[in-house]
């Protein structure tokens, strides 16, 4: 048939440009880093470049605490998200409407620049310090931690909490009122409706906000660079010293081939795990 | 016995309970008792106060004024968890996560009830509006219809002494709707303990299913009382045009008071307490009409003919005034234009005093 034949052949035609785009701005820059870290500067390929970033330590303190950041980040925001989440949407209090849609102009904003207002507030020469200072007389204020890891996780629970409120909130305003209603005359107190209604429910949108937290931390590097936290130092934070700072390339490119592994690799979790629970 | 919050003997009063939202008031002082075991409909239009009402006795709203009572207990300050009160809702509202066995056991849960005894409970629940064969069910992969009674199933699992059932058959088609009312009638021979708040703007609900009915408009009880009185006697014009879409007839009575007059013609209708030269309202039911001559003769122009099924609905203007009259299937169907004359029986028409209806005033 002609004209099916025309269709067959005028298919790939359109798809052809948009790919060819796709490849040479994203794959193909893609494949160099992969290629790299196959490339030791010795010459040749081999596996040496991993073999060598796998053993040193500083590789391993990073990947350690990359996740262990990630994940009691991704926790964080969780729970918060969700108590703020449930608050906004079932509790009702005047400009409710007007914080959910500054949640939607947060998620605009850029990383730092929580890190950067955390900084005016605990930061060695900010408000919190200097009131402390002032107040005591003493030389120096206690708030020191924004550059240990617990400033970062501050930082990161700060910015990525409306992460997850986004999607939760879109899915309480889906959820049938009248559930609520029905379940409180069965003789349900607020804790077990939110434990056996609300939180069902909410599963879908609580797993996809909590892995894009996940997924997002995870590559976090704006935030960890802004804390200027010495000894916290991530996949990401590896990658820019070994790339800019020491001029290891390979090593650069190895770490962050292992950085998109663990995301590509969660992300597929994620989708396996949604497609099961059905969302 | 249910664990948690006591379940109360029936009954439920309204005691002059207003609600407002901001200056809009949605229910006006309503006074109404529900004896244990009765089923009261709520009757009315959209708007017109009947679900405040029954989200009143819920506790899902907070009365500007007045009482609730459950049994002889005082619930308007109780949150709707500690009322033990029975609910369905039109949208169903089952919990979609849960299979049917766990949505029937969600209250016996939530109040804590014998853990041992609760299987058995469920069943018996189910087996009340035979879903006993859906336990493992989720509501999705069930009808509307099955839901509704899934719904009613996890109500009266709790064995609440009152249930409240907010237009639980409006989301049914017509036919699932008729075998649904047939089941609620039985399910109240077989529970008589259980007092029901029944609201719904169906007259045919209420009139199938209530022992009494109270109509309501406009924020207001309008009137209250068994179906029978409602169709026969309404007190008010609301109720008779509501309850089965009565004839409203403009009249003037005479004097000595024994006859009205309706735009020239002299009826003789009972007059009761109105006095006479009074300006009052005649309330005829259209099937009460017959067709040809006889007492209370009025003759006029067809303006309309609907046939249904069964019956004719006449419509003919008499004077300018538009009377109905339902008559039995006609072989020789009147048509447009043509002259009739219409008539009714004494006993069958109820004289309402002008301006009847505004009860408070």
């Amino acid at each position: 048939m002609p004209t099916k034949a025309r269709t067959g052949w005028k298919g790939p035609a359109w798809a052809l440009p948009p790919v060819a785009v796709l490849a040479v701005v994203f794959l193909y820059p893609l494949l160099l880093v992969v290629q790299q870290s196959f490339s030791p500067d010795e010459g040749g390929t081999s596996l040496a470049p991993y073999a060598d970033v796998f053993a040193s330590a500083s590789f391993r303190s990073a990947l350690t605490t990359t996740v262990w950041l990630a994940a009691g980040s991704t926790v964080g925001c969780l729970v918060l998200g969700f108590v703020l989440a449930l608050v906004i949407a079932f509790v009702p209090f005047p400009g409710a409407k007007a914080v959910a849609r500054f949640v939607d102009v947060f998620l605009s904003f850029p990383s730092f620049l929580i890190t950067l207002a955390l900084l005016f507030i605990y930061g060695n020469a900010g408000m919190a310090n200097g009131v402390w200072t002032g107040v005591t007389g003493a030389a120096d204020g206690p708030f020191h931690f924004l550059t240990t890891p617990w400033g970062v996780l501050l930082a990161e629970i700060t910015y990525f909490t409306p992460f997850v409120m986004r999607p939760l909130l879109a899915a309480f305003s889906q959820l049938d009122t009248a559930q609520l209603e029905v379940a409180s005359s069965l003789g349900a107190g607020p804790a077990r409706i939110v434990r056996q209604v609300i939180l069902p429910e909410a599963l879908p949108a609580l797993l996809a906000g909590g892995s894009l937290v996940l997924v997002m931390c995870l590559n976090e590097f704006g935030i960890v660079l802004f804390t200027g936290a010495k000894g916290v130092t991530t996949l990401p934070m590896l990658v820019y010293s070994k790339a800019i700072l020491e001029s290891d390339y390979p090593a650069a490119c190895v770490v962050a081939v292992v950085n998109i592994a663990i995301s590509v690799g969660l992300y597929s979790l994620y989708r396996a795990v949604s497609r099961r629970a059905g969302a | 016995m249910t664990g948690g919050a006591e379940a109360v003997r029936g009954g439920i009063r309204f005691d002059g309970v207003s609600v407002a939202y901001g200056g809009n008031v949605v229910l006006d002082r309503l006074d109404l008792t529900v004896e244990p075991g009765e089923v009261m409909a709520l009757l009315g239009p959209s708007g017109s106060g009947k679900t405040t009402a029954l989200r009143a006795v819920a506790g899902f709203v907070r009365p500007a004024a007045g009482r609730v009572f459950i049994g002889d207990r005082d619930v308007t300050a109780l949150p709707p968890h500690k009322r033990g009160i029975g609910m369905v809702v039109q949208q169903y509202a089952l919990f979609p996560h849960l299979r049917v066995q766990d949505n029937v056991a969600f209250g016996l849960k939530a109040q804590k009830a014998d853990k041992a005894g609760i299987p058995g409970r469920v069943a018996e629940a189910l087996e009340l509006v035979g879903m006993g064969d859906y336990a493992r069910r989720y509501p999705r992969e069930l009808s509307g219809g099955q839901q509704q009674r899934v719904a009613i199933a996890r109500a009266l699992a709790i064995r609440p002494g009152v249930l409240l059932l907010d237009e639980p058959l409006s989301a049914l088609d017509a036919q699932l709707r008729s075998g649904m009312l047939t089941e609620l009638a039985r399910l109240h021979r077989e529970l008589p303990d259980v007092s029901i708040l029944y609201v719904t703007h169906d007259q045919v609900e209420a009139l199938t299913l209530a022992d009494r009915i109270a109509v309501m408009d406009k924020a207001r009880l309008q009137d209250c009382g068994t179906p029978q009185e409602l169709y026969r006697r309404p007190r008010t014009e609301f109720t008779a045009s509501f309850v089965g879409n009565a004839n409203l007839l403009p009249v003037t009575v005479a004097e000595p008071a024994g006859t009205v007059d309706f735009a020239g013609h002299a009826l003789a209708v009972p007059t009761g307490s109105v006095a006479g030269g009074a300006t009052a309202t005649l309330c005829v039911r259209p099937h009460l009409v017959g067709l040809g001559d006889g007492p209370n003769a009025l003759t006029g122009t067809i303006s309309e003919v609907q046939w249904r099924g069964s019956t004719h609905r006449l419509y003919v203007d008499v004077d300018g005034h538009r009377v109905k009259a339902d008559v039995r299937e006609l072989r020789d169907t009147p048509v447009l234009g043509d002259r009739v004359t219409l008539h009714f029986a004494a006993h069958d028409a109820v004289l309402l005093p002008q301006g009847a209806g505004a009860s408070h005033g």
